[in-house]
């Protein structure tokens, strides 16, 4: 008696689930509290809870099912696609969301998934990178790391990475701007406590790109941390800086443990 | 099977830009732009419709029930403030 | 600037309001007779402008919505009416309107006989904390109505 839940696609602009029951399409037991670390998740609202849960009605997966259509999409002078080289459901890149950023020998230092795109892009497809903030990278970002879902994030932080760990870290404990604050007094220090009106979190980043009720769409960790970093007045550093690179790289091991959520959605 | 109720979750990517925002560096208002009209006509007529505001949130999502007859075209429509329409056509299959 | 419980402080501002533009709306429109707290007169005003002059009587209209909203731009919300709805009784329209918004329409939902259950859910804004108000028209003419107060939550420490 039971109907499929289908989800089907046109031009990338609408999804339509019919279900004999109102069910939710996502199964597997997600980890949203890992030791003492917990995801962005249990800080919302019920019925933010609610919009994430709910893949027919969570509108970040318009921007997942766009990055499917970008996979397959022959791009560039090479004449491929993504999936040209990775293969149709991209079985070898299941737990990317869950490992990046990773450390690249080439280039002797941290990349991040959005510049690990452009790379392959460029060198293996022969095609313009995407912009750090535009609908397709933030869709491409929510697709490959949406493949990770329910993994436990599980960044490296050992051989060539420890200095660029422990910049992230110094990074995150430093106090900047105007309001002389760092990243572990709200997210470390007082997460769960009130700042005015909104209720502070861990800070975590195992839902990215995560469908901000704020934004009205999807929006990348390198945006936040912008966002972050002008509200307490100091002047931040641009999409895709090493500074970023290694502050992402702290945030997700801050998270390790913590199910992959992508697209979550938040606040 | 016919006569079951089902349910139709749907979503649209669109801005549902309300009219009332002001650009912060021109200080212009930015004009509205919304989806105004859904419509899903399932055995040749409408059996379920809306006409939306600028209140309806971005990204609009509607749940609603449909109460199956025959084996056809669900066909939903959007359309915006310029008269621009979006379709989709989900196939159900009714036994019984 | 950092505090470990949630105070909800209701306003001088929003007290005015509710005892001030209460009575007004309750004397000058007369469609919410009984009504402690009524709706504004923006709101009355949709109402008889979709429905006409009937009186919407309460009963029901269930609506379904956070008690806090976090965030005002997406707020979910589900609205059903208790009906058969067979061809010779069942809902026509769901109006829903939001008292303190810019403008108060915030939706207008057709439903058939063939809809099978007159329920929907959809996601609304609201700029300020204030009352949602679902009207439903049914096919034998009658109108009944719904209303639930919803908090907004706004200020903070965004980024």
């Amino acid at each position: 008696m039971k109907k499929q839940i289908q989800g089907i696609l046109i031009g990338a602009a609408v999804a339509v689930g019919v279900s004999g029951f109102a069910g939710v399409a996502d199964a597997g037991k997600m980890v949203y509290e890992a030791g003492d670390r917990k995801s962005g998740y249990t800080y919302a609202t019920k019925a933010t809870q609610s919009i994430q849960d709910d893949d027919l009605a969570n509108p970040a997966y318009l921007w997942v099912d766009e990055g499917d259509a970008l996979w397959n999409k022959i791009d560039g002078k090479a004449g491929k696609s993504c999936a040209s080289c990775h293969g149709g459901k991209v079985v070898r890149l299941n737990d990317v969301g869950a490992r990046y950023p990773v450390y690249n020998a080439k280039l002797g230092k941290m990349q991040s998934l959005e510049q690990r795109i452009n790379q392959e892009r460029k060198e293996k497809m022969g095609a313009k990178p995407y912009k750090w903030e535009s609908k397709q990278m933030l869709s491409m970002t929510a697709y490959i790391r949406n493949l990770s879902k329910g993994k436990p994030m599980n960044v490296s932080i050992d051989g060539p990475v420890i200095p660029f760990f422990a910049k992230g870290k110094a990074f995150y404990e430093k106090k900047r701007g105007q309001l002389d604050m760092s990243c572990k007094i709200c997210h470390e220090d007082n997460a769960g406590n009130m700042i005015r009106a909104n209720l502070l979190s861990e800070g975590q980043s195992n839902g990215f790109p995560v469908y901000r009720l704020k934004w009205q769409k999807p929006g990348s960790i390198h945006r936040r941390f912008r966002g972050c970093n002008k509200q307490v007045r100091a002047k931040p550093y641009g999409y895709g800086s090493d500074e970023y690179v290694n502050l992402e790289l702290y945030v997700a091991w801050r998270g390790r443990g913590l199910s992959v959520e992508t697209p979550a959605v938040r606040n | 099977m016919k006569g079951e109720v089902f349910e139709v979750k749907s979503l649209v990517s669109h801005k549902m830009e309300t009219g009332l925002r002001k650009n912060k560096k021109t200080g212009k208002k930015i004009p509205r732009d919304i989806i105004n009209k859904f419509s899903v006509t399932y055995g040749g007529k409408e059996v379920f419709g809306a006409d939306w505001h600028p209140a309806v949130s971005a990204n609009p999502y509607t749940s609603f029930f449909v109460k199956a007859s025959k084996s056809g075209p669900v066909v939903l429509k959007w359309t915006d403030d310029a008269g621009k329409v979006t379709e989709k056509t989900v196939k159900i299959k009714v036994s019984g | 600037m950092f505090e470990k419980s949630i105070t909800h402080k209701i306003r001088r501002r929003d007290l005015l309001a509710m005892s001030g533009t209460g009575v007004i709306a309750v004397a000058g429109i007369g469609l919410f007779a009984g009504e402690a707290m009524a709706d504004s007169a923006a709101v009355a005003k949709a109402i008889k402008k979709s429905v006409g002059g009937k009186s919407p009587k309460t009963g029901r209209v269930t609506l379904e919505l956070p008690q806090i909203a976090e965030n005002g731009n997406t707020v979910p919300i589900a609205v059903e009416v208790k009906s058969p709805m067979t061809a010779k009784d069942y809902v026509k329209a769901v109006h829903i309107y939001a008292d303190e918004n810019p403008v108060p329409n915030v939706a207008t939902f057709r439903f058939s006989p063939e809809s099978g259950k007159a329920r929907v859910s959809t996601r609304m804004r609201m700029r300020k904390s204030q009352n949602i108000v679902a009207v439903a028209e049914m096919s034998d003419g009658s109108v009944y109505m719904g209303k639930k107060a919803v908090k907004v939550t706004i200020g903070g420490c965004g980024g």
